[in-house]
């Protein structure tokens, strides 16, 4: 059985073949496309690892099969900020991860990332870190670095909203 | 600027400056980004996946299997059961030292745990491999569990832990509590926990003839090489292991269990690099655990609120084909002083996968009882839990009568008191509530964890362009090993830390002994620190015997190594740079080697541990018996701290455990049937982000010349311990009502 979906992913459209029914979207982006960066910590929905953006959504990518996305679009980890790795610069959102020491073992760090870009997207928690740990509350850290990661998070927000208000002024002058 | 002298004559010192610097992650980027490959994100040429299927009953035989079905799905290769597993070297239930865990590797059909791997399905595509085992539909001969920890006669074990005594004693307990004025003894549970790193165990395993490579996260390489060796009859050289970065660990990574093993030979049977990666599910079984415990605790104390007497007992349950025994009791060993003190254990056997080491093993559920305990006596005396601790302070380890190499708990107490306002607490329970009329109640407790090393070794080169590089095969589970051990390193060579490359994580690379024990960075620390000693006193020589050099016959004052440069100790505007020092000499790179080990003279001296306090707040519910942490301050000091930042995300990560420990962790068994109920992350809470309130952790300077030349305690661990009983005696203060059974729920805090 062979199924064809095409996939906007990290900005490039890519067309797809699907060897199986059953694949899940992460299981796509692990074992087919080689974007290993999203993880895989229970394959139920119950632990935040595997988050992507789906279409700007944040989304459970163990929980959805990749049939069911034909024409989306899914930003990973790999996409938020290309080139990164070559010394471009990171997207604000892990460059705070990185000095809130959001992470230890760094494996659920792309769930956070990804869910903390959404968050923020969102605009659901403003600057009430209370808020902010509720709306991150998918994300399971076993390392324990949930006080780095409210920090990054609430950080990243206002470097977020400073830049975007400075652009916005230098749009209106 | 620290100083790091050496011991070796001529006295050479070497100045750096990295080591105490809160340095960002060096592998940040990689972990941010995605790019870091843990051990599952490897995808070899022609590699096929594994699926493992695991036992439904606790005790029996599986008497059929349907590998028929299972070979009938399109995609599967193989199904791998005991009539075709590969045979191996060595019986896997060899047992050859006390490290060596019996596993069950399909070389027969009896089930001994629930969760036990029973079959392989390998298949081009992991969809297809989860299918065939779904097809598989074992049939099984069940024997009825055994389960809990009255299932059957208890003995006394030998040893307990990693090999201390089962029972230790000093001073007459009975007199101790006879001559008391008050006494009190209650029986405090705690549950089984399981590890779950959220980075499930993988396995992704290439053969070559006999020559084996494998990416999987370990905690201790060189023991994961031997392991395989022998069970595999190849030579240890020809296995080579890459764990760059692990998902976490926390003890269930230390040792290299069942299913990892099972990969290499699913790899071996299918002729074909094989991944195998566990589900959630499977890891509450063949990869270790915390056993349950219950304790029994006993004091007596005196008019003054001395203590006479400390009993501390207590039962805990292992596998029933193995031997791991929590060793809860002997937490009461080394923090309060008393006259007389018995700490003994006792075990029953029950049909459960065999319990491991897990993050602060014994400490964990010894401390949340002895602290629970502690504010007991203290109320008993009618005293401040603080007031009491102080007053029953230990200047000598209670249970050996050693001196402390360094003990700053005195400080913990006062800064952690001071930052979180103790002094403010009334004394009697239900004394507080909020403006949304929460009970609000503060509790404290002592953080106690042995100062460990293991053995180590590390190498060290400088090359002719005056850079450095330093190998060592250590472990990265998230304590910081990339960041804190280079820094070591630049210093170790007097060199910037951007001068120095420093290698590690694969099993090529000298042995850096376990990642374990809160012990990994002293003992690897200090092996680095030796390297680069040798080193520099090599380099010191071919300067000092050379006439040209401006070093020349510095030789009794010996030099110093700082940036690059040996300078005369004498006259510091002498030097030389290292590369003028190799260019001169012909000499392409010097070499140096470390190890790091204990000094047994050191350790027969001192008792060596690290302590802290740590003061909660709580606020519970009255209504619904709710409990929310609101409030955690930590005050610790374990000797040098090599990076703060690292340091400080240790003691958040160990408190959040005990946070879990006290409110969260609880693995449930069946009673009938041995099988564990809540086997996922959605039953088995750990907390998430919003359980975790605002945390400090207070880092109190600590100075000690014993441990080892670094001064290097562990952190790691730590944290665990005073945390949980700083939790239940703070939902005490709130409400009145003292739990004993972990984890503390609402149902137990509804008649508050
Ligand atoms: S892997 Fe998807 S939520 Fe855990
Ligand atoms: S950093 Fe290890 S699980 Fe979050």
């Amino acid at each position: 059985m062979s199924l064809s979906i095409t996939l906007t992913i990290n900005g490039a459209e890519r067309a797809i073949t699907l060897d199986d029914p059953r694949i899940t979207l992460l299981d796509l982006l692990r074992e087919r496309l080689d974007l290993t960066g999203t993880k895989k910590g229970c394959d139920r929905g119950q632990c935040g690892a595997c988050t992507v953006l789906v279409d700007g959504r944040r989304v459970n990518s163990c929980l959805t099969l990749a049939l069911s996305h034909d024409g989306a679009d899914i930003l990973t980890i790999e996409g938020v900020a290309q080139g990164a790795t070559a010394g471009e610069p990171l997207h604000p959102v892990q460059a705070a991860f990185i000095a809130h020491d959001g992470f230890q073992c760094g494996f659920c760090t792309p769930g956070q990332i990804m869910s903390a870009i959404g968050m923020i997207q969102e605009g659901q928690a403003g600057n009430d870190p209370e808020r902010v740990r509720e709306a991150m509350s998918g994300n399971l850290c076993r390392c324990g670095a949930y006080v780095g990661i409210t920090e990054a998070v609430l950080d990243a927000q206002r470097s977020m909203a400073e830049t975007e208000a400075a652009s916005g002024r230098r749009n209106a002058a | 600027m620290p100083e790091i002298t050496l011991t070796q004559a001529p006295a050479h010192i070497r100045m750096g400056s990295s080591i105490g610097q809160p340095l960002t992650r060096r592998e940040g980027v990689l972990k941010t980004t995605g790019a870091a490959r843990f051990a599952a994100d490897n995808h070899p040429p022609g590699m096929v996946y594994a699926a493992l299927a695991v036992s439904s009953i606790a005790r029996g035989r599986v008497t059929a299997l349907n590998v028929a079905a299972a070979m009938a799905h399109p995609g599967v290769i193989e199904v791998m059961t005991p009539k075709n597993a590969p045979k191996l070297a060595l019986d896997p239930d060899a047992k050859n030292n006390p490290f060596m865990f019996r596993l069950d590797l399909l070389q027969n059909d009896r089930v001994r745990y629930a969760n036990q791997p029973i079959a392989v399905v390998v298949a081009d595509t992991l969809e297809a491999a989860t299918e065939g085992v779904a097809l598989l539909e074992p049939q099984y001969e069940a024997e009825p569990a055994r389960t809990g920890l009255d299932s059957d006669d208890s003995f006394a074990p030998a040893a307990v832990g990693a090999g201390s005594p089962a029972e230790e004693s000093h001073g007459d307990i009975t007199a101790g509590l006879a001559a008391a004025s008050v006494r009190m003894e209650a029986v405090y549970d705690t549950p089984a926990q399981y590890h779950n790193a959220m980075e499930p165990h993988a396995i992704v395993a290439a053969w070559d003839g006999d020559t084996l490579s494998i990416d999987t996260p370990s905690q201790g390489m060189a023991m994961a090489q031997a392991r395989i060796a022998g069970l595999f009859g190849i030579a240890p050289e020809g296995i080579h292991i890459r764990s760059p970065f692990l998902g976490g660990g926390f003890g269930s990574k230390g040792l290299f269990s069942g299913p990892q093993v099972l990969g290499i030979m699913a790899a071996r049977l299918v002729g074909r690099p094989v991944k195998l990666v566990l589900r959630r599910e499977q890891m509450f079984g063949p990869v270790g655990h915390r056993a349950p415990t219950r304790q029994t605790l006993r004091m007596g104390a005196d008019g003054q609120g001395a203590l006479t007497a400390l009993s501390h007992h207590t039962k805990t349950a292992s596998s029933t084909f193995d031997d791991f025994f929590e060793p809860a009791a002997n937490a009461s060993h080394a923090l309060y002083a008393s006259p007389a003190i018995a700490t003994s254990h006792e075990v029953v056997r029950i049909d459960t996968g065999t319990p491991l080491f897990m993050r602060a093993p014994g400490e964990a559920p010894g401390s949340a009882a002895l602290e629970s305990a502690i504010d007991e006596m203290a109320l008993a005396c009618g005293m401040d839990p603080l007031a009491f601790r102080l007053k029953n302070y230990a200047e000598m380890e209670p249970i050996s009568g050693k001196p402390f190499s360094s003990k700053a708990l005195r400080q913990c107490y006062e800064q952690g008191a001071e930052r979180f306002g103790w002094a403010k607490r009334p004394q009697a329970p239900r004394q507080m509530q909020d403006e949304a009329g929460m009970l609000v109640g503060w509790g404290m407790g002592t953080a106690v964890f042995p100062a460990l090393m293991f053995q180590g070794q590390a190498r060290a080169m400088l090359r002719q362009d005056g850079t450095g590089v330093v190998e060592t095969g250590a472990h990265d589970m998230g304590q910081g090993a990339w960041t804190a051990l280079a820094q070591i390193a630049a210093d170790s060579l007097g060199l910037d830390l951007d001068r120095i490359e420093f290698r590690s994580g694969t099993s090529d690379l000298p042995d850096a002994g376990i990642a374990g024990g809160s012990a990994h960075t002293a003992t690897v620390g200090t092996a680095i620190h030796g390297a680069g000693a040798d080193v520099i006193g090599k380099l010191a020589d071919l300067a000092m015997d050379d006439e040209r050099s401006p070093l020349f016959g510095a030789g009794n004052a010996g030099v110093i190594a700082r940036g690059g440069r040996l300078h005369r100790r004498d006259d510091d505007g002498r030097s030389e740079s290292y590369a003028d020092i190799l260019a001169r000499a012909g000499l392409a790179e010097i070499e140096g080697r470390g190890t790091g080990a204990i000094d047994p003279a050191a350790q027969a001296a001192y008792a060596m541990h690290a302590h802290g306090a740590v003061f909660a707040e709580v606020k519970v519910d009255p209504d619904f018996g709710q409990v929310r942490v609101t409030r955690l301050v930590g005050a610790f000091a374990a000797g040098t701290v090599v990076n703060p930042r690292m340091v400080r995300s240790q003691y958040y990560g160990g408190m959040i455990w005990g946070v879990s420990f006290a409110l969260h962790e609880h693995a449930v068994m069946d009673k009938r049937s041995g099988r564990l109920m809540n086997p996922n992350l959605a039953e088995y809470y750990v907390p998430v982000n919003a359980d975790v309130p605002s945390i400090e952790a207070i880092l109190v300077e600590e100075r000690d010349i014993h441990v080892n030349a670094l001064g290097i305690k562990g952190v790691g661990e730590i944290g665990v311990t005073g945390t949980a009983g700083a939790i239940a005696n703070a939902v005490w203060h709130a409400t009145g009502v003292r739990v004993r059974s972990f984890p503390i729920t609402l149902d137990q805090l509804l008649d508050a």
